[in-house]
């Protein structure tokens, strides 16, 4: 059975961490992950950007391009897709495109994330700056 | 339960600003009343979270104990009734639902806003207002403020005080303003972060290390301002700049602390996260199509930010940023800051007679004396060159920029 563990803290209590906390966490976390590593356990691991870089496209008929992360609770995480593509423009694109005449009929949301950091990084880090 | 309890000072930290907003709000405008409740409220914390868990909203929490403690505050120094026990405080919970029902999302955004605008009072020159800021949204103490700006505490003091009092009498708008009075605030507020965060990012020297900690707190209230105003494309611009700037942080200064050139900073010392977080927000605020100076000063930032070495920097497209930039706030600093670009995309001969007639306006300023003695000095000019520098070496405001001057001055003697 593949499983999906998200995490979920305070981004404010966060990103005030100076950096040599923010390494020792992943350290730690490391700890853990490697060791599935080494035995073929371990999928992509994704470092997501603050949500003030998020963006919210509504589902719809012409769906709604909103600025800011996915925020209401009536609904919940179902699933995620990650793309490689050269601006927020091309991701808003895309995910109209899955949220309009493609869509489920339904009421949902895409939020578009940027990603800080993909393990295993076959998505080069240069390619994410220029 | 943990002994550790820096997960509460964490919280009370990032609960402030929305705090003592809605205090103040509560108070009538009262800075004093409002800083104290607040402080009530947050030795209250310390005896009941560690016990107790930390509250599912620690700012409603404060607000509701702070507003009680002022108004207990209010009552005793009326009538000398005691404060109550602590243990007639009703628990977390019942505070928290009662909370959630009363305060909603959007009151909090202009409270915010509020407390900052008022920092930003015309009448404080922005020193004032940024030492104003740091104390009272921030919760910096005096010492960390004065320690910062490299004053005594006692001056520090002073400052803050005086600053209070004329705030205190001006009348402050509580109502909640309308769009174009946001608007308004919002710029206002934008432009005293960027100059909090300047204050910490042009230091040097020894100072350097200590000044820092002011571009993160400029950059933790950026993120704060854009949680609240999401879609408002210069806040992302304002975040976007401070970003794409603060990623050079490690590069920007040699082991002595001077100040280390762009064309000289070694890159792969640049933080890629916070560039990367820089350009994403950038990329968000362009899809606005609604421009302003700090996303078009962002921009210029995210096209050093995007060239691996020096001469992989697209100067043309800098040069057009600048233009734009000036016909936005014209400004003779602007303009010299062009002609430092033209010099690069065109030639030292172009931005040379750019600069010409920016004289008069900036005779005394550091820097028009240094790009000029620069500029000379490319195109052989040596003596010229070298009474451009004298001249900012007489208008350095510190050791560092004069040192720096005084390099381009050996390099020539080394020429001649």
């Amino acid at each position: 059975m593949l499983y999906a563990i998200l995490c979920y803290n305070d981004e404010a209590a966060v990103d005030a961490w100076p950096k040599a906390k923010d390494d020792a966490v992943i350290a730690k976390r490391r700890s853990v992950t490697d060791r599935l590593a080494e035995k073929g356990q371990l999928g992509p691991v994704l470092r997501l950007m603050n949500t003030t870089a998020a963006t919210t496209v509504r589902y719809g008929a012409e769906p709604i391009v909103i600025d800011g992360p996915f925020a209401e609770t009536k609904e919940q995480l179902l699933g995620l897709y990650v793309i490689d593509v050269a601006s927020l423009d091309e991701a808003v694109e895309v995910a109209r495109q899955m949220a309009g005449k493609n869509g489920d009929g339904g009421s949902g949301a895409f939020e578009i994330r940027p990603l800080r950091a993909f393990i295993p990084d076959n998505v080069k880090r240069e390619t994410m700056i220029s | 339960m943990t002994t550790d309890l820096t997960w509460i000072d964490t919280a009370l930290k990032s609960a402030r600003p929305q705090a003592v907003a809605a205090l103040l709000r509560y108070f009538r405008g009262d800075l004093d009343r409002a800083e104290e409740a607040f402080q009530e409220a947050c030795l209250r914390a310390l005896q009941n979270w560690p016990e107790k868990g930390p509250p599912r909203d620690p700012a409603a929490w404060l607000i509701f104990v702070g507003r009680n403690s002022g108004v207990d505050a209010a009552r005793r120094s009326l009538k000398h009734v005691a404060l109550p026990e602590d243990d007639s405080l009703t628990d977390g919970e019942d505070v928290q639902d009662d909370m959630a029902e009363r305060l909603d999302g959007a009151q909090y955004r202009d409270d915010i806003l509020r407390l900052l605008f008022i920092c930003c009072h015309p009448d404080l020159p922005n020193t004032q207002q940024i030492a104003l800021a740091l104390r009272i949204v921030s919760g910096l103490t005096v010492a960390e403020i004065a320690s910062a700006f490299l004053v005594s505490e006692s001056a520090m003091e002073q400052r803050i005080t005086r600053a209070k009092r004329r705030i205190g009498e001006a009348d402050i708008a509580f109502a909640t303003p309308g769009a174009a009075d946001r608007a308004e605030r919002l710029g206002v507020v934008a432009a005293m972060l960027y100059l909090l965060f300047n204050e910490g990012y042009s230091a040097s020297g020894g100072d350097a290390l200590i000044r820092q900690p002011l571009c993160l707190e400029a950059i933790r209230l950026a993120r704060l301002l854009l949680r609240l105003f999401p879609s408002e494309p210069e806040i992302m611009g304002l975040a976007a700049l401070m970003l794409l700037q603060h990623a050079r942080a490690a590069a920007r200064l040699d082991t002595a602390g001077q100040i280390v050139l762009l064309d000289d900073q070694d890159r792969s010392r640049w933080d890629a996260d916070l560039i990367q977080e820089g350009l994403a927000l950038l990329d968000k605020a362009i899809r606005h199509q609604r421009p302003g100076p700090m996303q078009v000063q962002a921009a210029i930032a995210a096209l050093h930010a995007r060239a691996a070495k020096p001469e992989d920097t697209d100067w043309t497209q800098i040069v057009q940023l600048y233009e734009t930039l000036e016909k936005m706030q014209p400004s003779p600093v602007i303009a010299l800051n062009r002609a430092v670009a033209v010099s690069k995309a065109d030639s030292p001969e172009a931005a040379l007679d750019m600069i010409a007639p920016l004289a008069p306006a900036l005779a005394n300023y550091f820097y028009f004396f240094g790009v000029k003695g620069a500029l000379l000095q490319q195109l052989g000019r040596n003596d010229e060159a070298r009474i451009a520098f004298d001249r900012a070496i007489a208008l350095a405001r510190t050791p560092a920029e004069a040192a720096h001057i005084r390099q381009h001055l050996d390099k020539l003697s080394k020429t001649a």
